[in-house]
């Protein structure tokens, strides 16, 4: 696709649509080699912007800009391997790309057919290189109708959605259907929410609709807050218009001309695609007043968020939106009745507005048959912490943990051992290895006591220690927690107090009991999700991995050697040789050598801890236990 | 007109009341700390709670806010309600153990102090915000508001320092059920 195409005319039905989709295929040279570049935030971090503009120079020195063209597009998933480059139409998978590789991309694989091997993926299972970006196992094994789509559009461009059948979503809705038709279509699909609560959108919708008042909300929820998930952020950077596409069809759905994107303050170029995209169907009448030509008029209106992860709930995101401090209040009237300034309001989280568009255009049937009984679909997942293939993956709603760990995550590095996965941000629970044959979806992480969240994946080896884990998590809430009701406000508190002794080996045998007890205050007694699910990291590893706690408690030792107090280094005098490493590394002076060759010795009352001289000895003469 | 039973007595109610609000019309006692029958409820202080079920499910709610409905069955002092109010006043009491209002509650409710063993904390506000909404809905100034989240949440005028919309009617020294907000030669000092 050519993306320097920029139709400026406004689009009044769904022909004209069509006519403008068909001119921008047909000059489209399908032959033309085009240098596709992931310009999501993962890969500018590793240094895309660098590549893009070294692609370009380059064309440019080498008179090659008018045969070669260059898309920049959203985030495709595999965020470890960045900065990502595919050639088309061959399909070549560069990865790791670095500026200096670019005069050799163009001189041999651009110019000629040659493939240049050391910019290829290897498997390092098997050290086979894969030469086509559709066999690099992490993407084989997915099922990406989502995102899929990012690689294929410059998120910046219009033009470039509508080519690939964005928008005929709409235009079918808008002239073919009922607002009640999309509503019952979207029902049978059985769409979920991916926010984390996975509440029915049909149902949602429909309540909406038949809830009284003349003005309606739509609400894009992008305020993704969890820590190490970014798979909204990645939709709405690299294809903003599936989403806009999306909240239109579920505004004539619900009977609404007034729409609001909250996205992160933190998330800046998702804001500005946003901003541009919301432009660009505002000039083409895909937004706006009168859309294609109907009679059905919709406005969008970007707010960015203030920071909170509070504000990613319901109520604190429409307190937020009113221009009130963001907190929660009680949903016993729901928002779908009474939301955004007292009118019944639809909120609904990226990656499910970016299902709408599909479902309507393959059908309820199609959807349907992706996924589990209770739970259609895919789902994105963002694979993260001690895993090989750091990235997003999408897969079918039932996929097993272990498949998403191993075959496309490609296990844990360096060889450790798996020791547990937190599903559902940082109030989700941490599920054992003893678990990893259970199929994820929306039930079946709630019955091992996580959930499904809006879609986070922690890894841990073997060398977390659970309760550090526990008390990192409860660090986070207790400061992202409001502050106003008191179960989560002071409970938080008294469980981070807890942790915190345990962990410094201050724990006291009834502690456990206290730490389930508040649990208990927590989960039943908070006003909002943040305060009712944040006991689950505490109650999950009391759950799964109680004797780590226990080993804490009573005998005072952490079994992973996290737990600084808990650690003591000691030098082994039959291993060390003398060599003065560890006696230069070590910042507290607590080693000191006893001349050559002689084993050094340890002051342990001027340790501090660090591990510095069990990191550079390379006789494995410092012990830790 | 609609009836509902609480605790095993069918009380009628109207529409638009809380359970709270029913409860206490026929004599029951439900404990409150953020609630009074002349502001806002705010559901923060969660003491309030009571365990209702409704379309054959069972759920806590804060009474204060929960709507009556037509066949609405509360139980305000079961076990998993007993439970849930002991936990909130020891954390309440660990931040302000020095409250006689906090010690009278727990007196009434039968709980023991330091059953816990939190650390002791020595402040007075309890956050319920019932001088923010007094000065807000009975004065009309909004002298005060909430500052700092989570844990560091305070009562506040803006920056901290004395504001010349305070008319000293009091209201917010005379509604604080620990006494953390006093005047004091006239001036309004705020909780610690």
């Amino acid at each position: 696709m050519i993306t320097s195409i920029r139709s400026t005319v406004r689009l009044g039905s769904p022909l004209q649509l069509e006519a403008l989709r068909e001119s921008i295929v047909q000059k489209n040279d399908p032959s033309k080699c085009v240098i596709v570049i992931c310009a999501g935030t993962g890969c500018l971090a590793a240094g895309a912007a660098d590549v893009i503009r070294a692609f370009k120079e380059e064309l440019k020195s080498k008179n090659l800009e008018d045969r070669v063209d260059v898309k920049e597009t959203g985030c495709p998933g595999f965020c470890e391997r960045g900065p990502l480059v595919v050639l088309r139409p061959r399909n070549i998978f560069y990865q790791q790309v670095t500026p200096q590789d670019i005069p050799e991309i163009i001189a041999e694989s651009v110019i000629q057919d040659k493939i240049i091997d050391r910019l290829l993926f290897c498997d390092p299972r098997d050290n086979r290189t894969i030469i086509h970006e559709e066999e690099v196992p992490f993407y084989e094994k997915q099922t990406r109708i989502i995102l899929g789509n990012n690689e294929e559009v410059d998120p910046t461009s219009i033009e470039d959605y509508i080519a690939i059948g964005g928008y005929s979503s709409l235009a079918k809705v808008l002239f073919e259907m009922t607002p009640q038709e999309v509503i019952d279509e979207i029902k049978r699909s059985k769409l979920r929410g991916r926010g984390g609560g996975g509440f029915p959108t049909g149902v949602k919708w429909d309540t909406c609709r038949n809830a009284h008042g003349s003005t309606k909300y739509i609400i894009c929820n992008a305020d993704e807050g969890d820590p190490g998930a970014f798979m909204d952020r990645a939709i709405l950077e690299g294809n903003p218009h599936s989403v806009l596409e999306g909240m239109i069809i579920g505004a004539y759905a619900v009977g609404s001309n007034e729409g609001y994107f909250y996205v992160r303050n933190e998330y800046p170029l998702a804001v500005e695609n946003a901003r541009i995209a919301v432009e660009r169907a505002e000039e083409l009448g895909l937004l706006g007043d009168d859309i294609l030509g109907s009679d059905f008029s919709f406005h969008v209106k970007i707010n960015r968020g203030g920071g909170a992860f509070v504000c990613g709930e319901s109520t604190s995101l429409m307190a937020s939106l009113e221009g009130k401090v963001g907190e929660p209040r009680a949903k016993y009237i729901h928002t779908v009745e009474r939301g955004l300034w007292d009118c019944p309001s639809t909120l609904n989280n990226v990656e499910t507005w970016a299902n709408v568009p599909i479902i309507l255009k393959n059908g309820a049937d199609w959807y349907c048959d992706i996924g589990t009984e209770e739970s259609k679909g895919t789902k994105i997942f963002s694979l993260v912490g001690k895993i090989n293939n750091t990235g997003l993956v999408e897969v079918p709603m039932g996929t097993r943990l272990e498949d998403i760990i191993f075959n496309i995550g490609g296990g844990i590095p360096n060889g450790k051992m798996f020791k547990a996965v937190q599903t559902g941000g940082p109030s989700g629970g941490c599920i054992p290895s003893s678990m990893l044959h259970l199929p994820v979806d929306f039930d079946e992480l709630g019955k091992v006591g996580s959930m499904m969240g809006s879609g986070g994946m922690i890894v841990m080896d073997e060398d977390t220690c659970m309760v550090d884990v526990a008390k990192y998590f409860v660090n986070f809430l207790e400061g992202e927690s409001c502050g106003k009701c008191v179960p989560c406000r002071e409970g938080l508190k008294r469980m981070g107090q807890i942790l915190a002794a345990i962990t410094e080996g201050r724990g006291r045998e009834t502690d456990i009991i206290t730490l389930e007890r508040l649990s208990v205050v927590l989960k039943e007694g908070a006003l909002c999700a943040l305060g009712q699910t944040a006991a689950n990291p505490v109650m999950s590893t009391l759950q799964y991995f109680r004797d780590e706690y226990e080993v804490h408690i009573k005998e005072k030792r952490c079994p992973a050697g996290v737990c600084r107090a808990l650690i003591r280094y000691e030098i082994i005098t039959d291993k060390c040789v003398g060599c003065g490493l560890c006696v230069k590394a070590c910042p507290s002076e607590a080693i000191v050598s006893m001349g050559k060759k002689e084993p050094v010795v340890m002051d342990e009352s001027k340790c501090i801890k660090c591990g510095a001289c069990f990191d550079v000895c390379r006789m494995d003469a410092v012990d830790k236990e | 007109m609609l009836t509902l039973t609480i605790d095993g007595k069918e009380i009628g109610a109207h529409e638009g009341m809380t359970v709270l609000e029913a409860a206490r019309s026929v004599g029951i006692q439900i404990p409150t700390l953020c609630h009074h029958e002349a502001l806002t409820s705010y559901g923060a202080c969660r003491l309030c709670s009571v365990e209702v079920t409704q379309r054959g499910r069972t759920k806590l709610v804060v009474s204060c806010l929960f709507p009556v409905a037509q066949g609405l069955e509360v139980q305000t002092n079961s076990a998993r309600v007993r439970n849930l109010r002991s936990g909130i006043l020891e954390l309440l009491l660990a931040r302000c153990p020095g409250s006689e209002e906090l010690q009278s509650l727990a007196t009434t409710l039968g709980i023991k102090q330091g059953e816990f063993g939190f650390a002791q904390d020595s402040g007075k506000c309890i956050l319920c915000g019932l001088c923010v909404r007094a000065c807000q809905e009975i004065a009309e100034k909004s002298v005060l508001s909430f500052a700092g989240r989570g844990i560091d949440r305070r009562v506040a005028t803006p920056f901290y320092k004395p504001s010349d919309d305070c008319i000293t009617c009091r209201a917010c020294a005379f509604i604080c059920p620990t006494r953390a907000i006093r005047f004091e030669g006239g001036k309004l000092m705020l909780p610690d």
